[in-house]
């Protein structure tokens, strides 16, 4: 079987995508999608995207060889060092995306949710640079819980507006900025910050973030003469890290593992392991994975880290999973924080609890002797009051 | 009678009530519906409630949120309405999102439909063109039509396809929002929006939804088409039990 980052013509990867939005939302998703079909293969548009990402993000990040995890699980692991983006994540490389989009668009005011606070960060960050409004739906708990951020976002200029209902994370943020886009369909863009939405979002995103497997391709080519790594590793909230880190080796033999958060354990009722707790369903306009009751109605689901306490997948990655081209791995919370304190220690590096479920997974996985990609998608500074109450 | 000849049959406005089944008590709705059939509304729309009502304000998700705690599910739902068949032939339209409908088995939902009598059904996030390409045979199989909405700048292209769907009636959305929230109704902007929407040449009624509250504005939205359906007002009546106050004061 072939597989691809590209979607169907209506949005689907397989069973998994497609559009299923109120007609009230349907003028814009359509408006969206052209604009990116169009401006995706524009030179100018291309241009002005590298020269960002280039100068104002600082890409390319390194891909660095992680002597001490390699020399302790006895393999050859880079690091692609996606902490090292201006805002400190990955998220900074769509957001510029959908900035540059929402500007030849002609929109007025930018709306995101956001879970860990880093996508929201670096939407109020290309807001302040292109001088647009900026409003950020967030979780009441997530707000509480990645409190540097907020702070990040404020003193960008953006408003930050709690989202009080269900769970109070990252679903019911993304609920409040739908609601937000329904009432504002004129001037508003809806920048969505992971592999998740509807069409076009999935694959525009993951383009957006595919510059983290093209980099990667032209940097291990350097460094050990083959393109090729044996795996790539990420982890997987909406899955918009690990589209970007599996996007030019999606049809390729290249082993994919995406970390998904098990919360307290898979069967403890308190977990975010949509790829194994999930069936298909529909959630923020995506079929896809989904957590839910027998009745169709979404569980609340729950991880330490905001940015993977997510009831659903990317529809890409639902596809990959199901297909087995992508191996997921659930790691609990105690997993990810050990992880992350021990590879502090190891490498200097203080990741985001995020990724700190990708670096888990290693241990879990047969990769002696092995060229290993990790993307670190973050660091960690948001996260230190967790880290520090388990040190 | 079917609820589109039922709509176009005399001239005066329909007025249709929305709420959640299962709100505010579980069994609210045996209750609720022969008592607004009593009270003269033309139809129901009886909402099956979602954990994650995208198109919602605060009010629908609180008596969502309410109904579900208080054990309302589709399978309950369709007890519920042939119970209310047994005494009442207000005409009942389903309204819910599509992902406990997928979840609770699409042949088996119009088969149910089928069985007691539904007369139409609403999936907002449901586009029409997956319906088409996957549902509509089914739904066609077990007589039971399904109602589009649309925004009045919906293309002619799309406009007839929704027309061609017979329809009990085209769900006009006077002005993207989330329900509960006040379309203003009457003002320029609105108004001219709905009249040159009604000049459209389409066959199936129009009725309009989102933003309706009060007398007023039900007149308003109603000026050019057949009905109006009010939701969140009606929920807030009830809250507060002056539920048949709040019909009276419509009319
Ligand atoms: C550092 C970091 N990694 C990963 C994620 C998870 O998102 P995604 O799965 O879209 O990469 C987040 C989300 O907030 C994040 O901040």
């Amino acid at each position: 079987m072939k597989y691809s980052p590209i979607a169907d013509e209506h949005g689907f990867y397989g069973d998994f995508g497609g559009a299923f939005i109120p007609e009230m939302l349907r003028k814009n998703v359509e408006e969206l999608k052209n604009a990116f079909l169009y401006y995706s293969s524009e030179p100018e548009f291309i241009a002005e995207f590298k020269a960002l990402l280039a100068d104002y993000v600082g890409r390319p990040t390194p891909l660095y060889y992680s002597k001490n995890l390699s020399e302790k699980l006895q393999a050859g692991i880079y690091l692609k060092r996606e902490d090292l983006n201006h805002t400190g994540a990955h998220k900074v490389n769509n957001t510029i995306g959908q900035i540059l989009l929402a500007k030849r668009m002609g929109k007025k005011r930018i709306i995101a949710e956001t879970g860990a606070g880093q996508h929201g960060v670096a939407t109020a960050t290309v807001c302040a640079l292109m001088g647009l409004e900026c409003i950020v739906y967030m979780g009441a708990i997530d707000i509480e819980r990645q409190k540097p951020n907020v702070g990040r976002m404020k003193m960008l200029g953006a408003e930050v507006r709690a989202a009080e209902s269900g769970s109070k994370t990252l679903k019911d943020a993304t609920n409040e900025a739908i609601r937000d886009w329904l009432a504002n369909v004129d001037d508003t863009f809806y920048i969505i910050g992971s592999v998740v939405g509807p069409d076009p979002y999935p694959e525009m995103v993951a383009y957006f973030q595919s510059v983290i497997s093209d980099e990667i391709k032209k940097q291990l080519l350097e460094k050990t003469g083959k393109e090729n790594p044996d795996m790539v590793v990420a982890c997987v909230g909406g899955g918009s890290n690990a589209a970007g880190a599996f996007y030019h080796f999606i049809d390729s033999d290249v082993q994919l593992i995406a970390a998904e958060a098990a919360g307290r354990g898979v069967d403890s009722g308190q977990s975010a392991a949509t790829s194994v707790l999930g069936t298909i369903g529909v959630i923020h306009g995506s079929q896809t994975l989904l957590m839910q009751t027998k009745d169709g109605q979404i569980v609340e689901p729950y991880s330490i880290s905001a940015g993977l306490d997510y009831p659903g997948i990317g529809p890409m990655h639902a596809h990959l999973i199901h297909s087995k081209r992508v191996q997921s791995i659930a790691i609990t919370d105690n997993e990810a924080l050990s992880a992350g304190l021990s590879f502090s220690r190891l490498e200097g590096i203080i990741p985001a609890l995020e990724t700190s479920h990708a670096i888990a997974a290693l241990e879990r996985l047969d990769i002696q002797g092995k060229t290993v990609v990790l993307n670190l998608s973050g660091r960690g500074d948001k996260d230190l009051s967790t880290y520090l109450k388990h040190l | 009678m079917n609820l589109r000849e039922k709509i176009t049959l005399t001239k005066d406005k329909k007025l249709s009530i929305y709420f959640p089944a299962g709100y505010p008590k579980k069994d609210s709705a045996l209750e609720l519906i022969p008592r607004l059939e009593k009270s003269g509304i033309d139809f129901i729309e009886l909402g099956m409630p979602f954990s994650d009502p995208m198109a919602d304000g605060p009010t629908v998700q609180e008596a969502s949120t309410i109904a579900l705690n208080n054990g309302m599910n589709i399978e309950v739902l369709f007890e519920q309405v042939k119970q209310v068949r047994e005494t009442s032939d207000l005409p009942i339209v389903l309204m819910g999102y599509f992902n406990p409908v997928l979840q609770f088995g699409i042949e088996k939902f119009a088969e149910f439909c089928k069985s007691t009598k539904i007369d139409g059904v609403l999936i907002p996030d449901l586009p029409i063109e997956v319906y088409i390409q996957k549902y509509k045979s089914i739904f066609e199989a077990a007589e039971v039509p399904l109602v589009f909405m649309v925004t009045p700048d919906v293309s002619a292209e799309r406009l007839k396809l929704i027309d061609q769907q017979n329809s009990p009636f085209i769900y006009l959305v006077a002005k993207s929002n989330i329900t509960g929230s006040n379309t203003l109704f009457g003002t320029e902007d609105i108004e001219s929006n709905l009249k040159s929407f009604s000049e459209r040449p389409i066959e199936t009624p129009v009725v309009v939804g989102f933003g309706i509250s009060d007398a007023a504005s039900f007149q308003d939205a109603t000026k050019h088409f057949s009905g109006g359906i009010i939701g969140s007002a009606f929920i807030k009546s009830l809250a507060s039990e002056s539920a048949d106050t709040f019909i009276e004061s419509l009319r």
